[in-house]
């Protein structure tokens, strides 16, 4: 009864360039990597260099400090914000989206303009560093320690974290709770025994890129931390970019990439990837994690279960709801120290950075836009950053269309294959695209970054538009059609308008997310055409002047603007 | 499962004899899985014609089919005379009114009126008197300006309705249009569309699962079941000659009683331990063959114990204002359902009673 066997030019069709660019740009300089880790020019096969990361001891500690410092940030990042992430997921709508603002403005602000407010606020002449020292007595300096580096990478990647937990978190059914206590539960064994199984999984999503992230993480451990702190991602810099060594360079962004995979196999054989893109995901009902895991919730249910009773009948002025709401709190603000604490640093009138700055002046400004190095680097940065849009909303875009629309067997593994991007680490993609982009010329060109920044920026535009296309009531089209509207008519007269807000959305985010990229801009720019991020960066090595702190407030202001057009889009778009 | 097997049935029509739409052997397949096996329906020009059945039946499949949104595996759709099964959606003269109203978020109620005139390139003045008017129709002048989120469900489902009459399309299919109203709006709704029908006259393809509601509003009724066409018929041919179990029970409620042919009009059941006389004769009357009857239950009387025809013990009995409804339990474990005017007493729980009907209203089913 099947129809003639005959071509059709299906949605799926529309994927065909945007996974033709993902081929090109992301996996075959990815695979490429792993080639060049056991291949060297001259030597040939060589294991040298994979073994030299076990074998040599100063290579073989950065990996154990970089392992270590990626276990133990997953672990903070996510102790600290479930409970936030919880405060929040208990308010209206409306209230969380307000107070949300105030964890996507860390999120959007760069790690860079984040930790160089860190590293003057800690500083030795700092008061705030003072205080803190007077406060903790935690030896005569903050800086350049594990302590610190842990506390940077922590602070940067909260945002993260809490965003990433946020979709589970609301879709748990709050009346739940209530059904529970009424079937004699007490509020504790509640939670322990029905609110945290059920968000489980997003936990585990955000350890999982977390921990993908802070592999790969060098900001920090450069800025705040000794050579005692150097991690893997130092290494992989020093290695390409100084010591032109692209097989060392290679190897240990193998062992970075094994890592993460390793993470997400993990991942998948406790609750399955399939689940990712949004279901449920399977559970078996047999299976020994799940049952070690109920029982081990209901056991400290127990346990919490008296001391919870005791607290409240301690200290009854002070019930552990408002105790939550007031660690959130705390937490938010600490999340927004040094985002706010660079204003006033940009301002100094003294010679130098300080906290607080000693008077009033926009000379820091002056300097930078008279500066022709800052303007070129911040003209560069916002033209890249709108192609990098423009080419992201398109393959993104059109991909999704493509997964959203086709009934074909071929849109879960593209779906699959536009979600990998976010598993590998930047650092990896960016050697990647070093190797492939010295064959095509393309290092030291706008167009190379516009091309790295894309391709960092899909997975995120897809999964916006995605999830835009997939909430549209594609109904709404039929109905158009059978009112007389052609395919295309249909297409700007109803699809468009109502999924402009994702479009809009997809586009700002591309361009943030380019505006702010530091990894391939290093590797890309060739040390000749630098952006913005990269000419921060370069200049905290070099020297430390309040030039920097008005750069990064450019910086924040432009993130700033765009994230609030974003938010009140997203709110405009939403009618009740 | 009757396949392609149910003969093209045209029992009545009522407008006129036109055909409006032949579906001949239209069929669709998911895959292997069959949401419609291939059916002929002949659809006449101005009447009103309900797909009714339950979720899964192929309704919704077959009132997609003849929008042009799906495209059958094979056969041929005629409309006007005219083979449309290959036409664009947007290119037949067709109007429908979804079941979530699928009205457009971002226009307003005047803007989503005037849509399907501006795809037929109307001027915007010419279309303004014409949303107007048909505002006017379903009683919406004053919300014009509003958007769909700010009206009920109720004046969504008219502006919806107004969407779709504002072109005058000469065949209007209705997907479950009534379902997410309440009781109350939906009968307002029914009356609503039987006027417009009437002052229209244009033909009317209503999909509904509701027995009611097709039996309320339709000319003819098509009964799905299984992806084919169970019975095709008025609504008073369907409720009073159903011909199979299936066709007894979906519409309203049926006693039913299976058995085997014993002579030429008594069957043994085991619902009895003597013979039921079945008030005619079925088409093959062989003995041994099995047989089903179904009797309604306003046909059922209920006596005292050892006098009727069955005797059972009254298991409940439901209060529903304009009626009683008695559950009765036999023997063997079935129980029948006796419906008795307003709220007479005939009984009480545990009573043994007997039950007695006429054999004129048992109705023999095919299967």
């Amino acid at each position: 009864m099947k129809g003639k066997p005959s071509f059709r030019f299906g949605p799926i069709w529309l994927a065909l360039p945007g996974v033709a660019f993902l081929l090109i740009f992301f996996l075959w300089p990815t695979l490429h990597i792993l080639v060049s880790a056991i291949w060297g020019g001259d030597s040939g096969f060589s294991l040298k260099a994979l073994l030299a990361v076990f074998t040599s001891p100063s290579y073989s500690r950065v990996m154990t400090t970089t392992f270590t410092v990626a276990i133990q940030v997953t672990a903070l990042c996510v102790l600290i914000s479930y409970p936030l992430a919880y405060w929040l997921s208990r308010h209206s709508a409306r209230r969380q989206r307000l107070m949300m603002m105030l964890i996507l403005l860390p999120f959007w602000t760069s790690a860079l303009v984040k930790n160089f407010a860190w590293l003057v606020l800690f500083g030795r002449n700092s008061s705030f560093a003072q205080l803190i020292m007077s406060m903790g007595g935690a030896g005569d300096r903050l800086l350049f320690n594990k302590t610190v580096v842990l506390f940077g990478i922590v602070h940067t990647l909260v945002p993260l974290c809490v965003i990433a937990m946020m979709p589970t978190l609301n879709q748990v059914n709050k009346s739940l709770l209530s059904a529970a206590t009424t079937l004699g539960a007490s509020p504790t064994q509640a939670f322990w025994q029905i609110f945290l199984p059920l968000s489980m999984r997003g936990v585990a999503t955000a350890g999982l890129m977390i921990f993908i992230t802070s592999l790969g993480f060098f900001i920090t451990p450069s800025l705040l931390g000794s050579p005692r702190e150097t991690m893997v991602g130092q290494l992989i810099i020093e290695q390409i970019n100084e010591l032109q060594n692209l097989q060392q360079g290679s190897a240990f962004g193998v062992i970075l990439l094994a890592g993460a995979i390793i993470a997400v196999v993990l991942f998948d054989r406790v609750f399955g990837l399939s689940g990712m893109a949004g279901g449920s995901g399977q559970s078996q009902p047999d299976s020994p994690v799940r049952r070690f895991g109920l029982w081990l919730a209901g056991r400290i249910g127990d346990i919490f279960d008296p001391v919870a009773r005791s607290y409240r009948n301690t200290f009854r002025g002070l019930p552990g709801s408002r105790l939550l709401g007031l660690y959130s709190v705390l937490v938010i603000a600490i999340l927004l120290v040094p985002v706010i604490a660079i204003i006033p640093m940009a301002f100094t009138s003294g010679s130098f950075l300080a906290f607080p700055p000693p008077g009033f002046s926009l000379r820091w400004f002056d300097t930078y836009f008279a500066s022709p190095i800052w303007m070129a680097a911040t003209a560069r940065s916002f033209g890249i950053g709108v192609a990098c849009a423009a080419l992201t909303i398109v393959v993104a875009g059109t991909v999704a269309f493509a997964v959203v629309r086709s009934g074909s067997r071929l849109a879960g593994a593209i779906f699959i294959f536009f979600m990998s991007p976010m598993i590998v680490p930047h650092l990896v993609i960016s050697i990647g695209l070093f190797y492939l982009f010295a064959q095509m010329s393309l290092i030291a060109t706008d167009v190379g970054l516009v091309l790295g920044h894309s391709v960092i920026a899909t997975p995120v535009v897809f999964i916006i538009v995605l999830s835009t296309l997939r909430g549209h009531d594609w109904r709404l089209d039929d109905a158009a059609l059978t009112l007389g509207a052609s395919p295309h008519k249909a297409f700007f007269r109803i699809t468009l308008p109502l999924i402009s807000g994702g479009i809009v959305g997809g586009l700002i985010t591309a361009f943030l997310i380019s505006f702010e990229e530091l990894t391939i801009a290093l590797f890309i720019g060739g040390g000749l055409i630098t952006t913005l991020p990269k000419q921060l960066w370069s200049d905290i090595f070099l020297q430390i002047t309040p030039t920097l702190a008005a750069a990064s407030v450019v910086v924040l202001g432009v993130v700033t603007v765009l994230f609030l057009l974003m938010e009140v889009i997203s709110y405009w778009r939403k009618p009740a | 499962m009757h396949g392609s097997l149910v003969p093209m049935a045209s029992t009545s029509s009522s407008a006129s004899d036109a055909v409006k739409l032949h579906a001949q052997g239209i069929c669709k397949f998911y895959d292997a899985t069959a949401a419609l096996n291939p059916i002929e329906l002949k659809i006449f020009t101005g009447e009103l014609l309900t797909l009714l059945g339950p979720s899964g039946s192929g309704k919704t499949t077959l009132l997609q089919l003849i929008s042009g949104l799906v495209k059958p595996s094979s056969g041929r759709l005629i409309i006007d005379g005219r083979d449309q099964t290959d036409l664009e959606p947007y290119k037949r003269d067709i109007g429908v009114v979804f079941q979530n109203y699928s009205l457009f978020p971002h226009l307003t109620v005047q803007e989503n009126i005037a849509f399907p005139l501006q795809m037929r390139g109307q001027s915007d003045r010419a279309s303004a008197t014409q949303v107007a008017g048909a505002l006017d129709m379903v009683g919406l002048e004053k919300f014009g300006k509003r958007f769909p989120h700010e009206l009920s469900g109720g004046q969504q489902q008219r502006v919806a309705l107004a969407r779709c009459l504002v072109y005058k399309p000469s065949l209007i299919l209705m997907d479950e249009s009534l379902s997410a109203l309440d009781r109350k709006l939906r009968e307002a709704m029914q009356v609503e569309i039987k006027r417009i029908h009437r002052e229209t006259g244009s033909t009317i393809v209503f999909v509904t699962h509701d027995q009611e509601e097709a039996l309320a509003l339709s000319d003819r009724i098509c009964l799905m079941n299984d992806g084919a066409i169970e019975q095709l018929g008025t609504p008073l041919e369907l409720y009073d000659k159903p011909k199979s179990i299936f066709a007894a029970t979906f519409i309203g409620t049926s006693n039913v009683i299976s058995g085997e042919m014993v002579n030429a009009t008594q069957i043994r059941s085991d619902i009895s331990d003597g013979l039921i006389d079945i008030g005619g004769t079925p088409k093959n009357a062989t003995p041994g063959r099995a047989c089903s009857v179904a009797i309604r239950p306003e046909y059922v009387r209920i006596g005292d114990s050892g006098t009727g025809l069955l005797d059972g013990t009254i298991i409940e009995q439901i209060y529903a204002g304009s009626e009683t409804r008695m559950m009765v339990e036999l023997p063997h474990g079935s129980v029948f359902t006796v419906r008795v005017p307003g709220g007479a007493q005939r009984g009480r729980l545990g009573e043994r009673v007997s039950l007695v009907w006429d054999s004129q209203h048992i109705r023999i089913l095919e299967s």
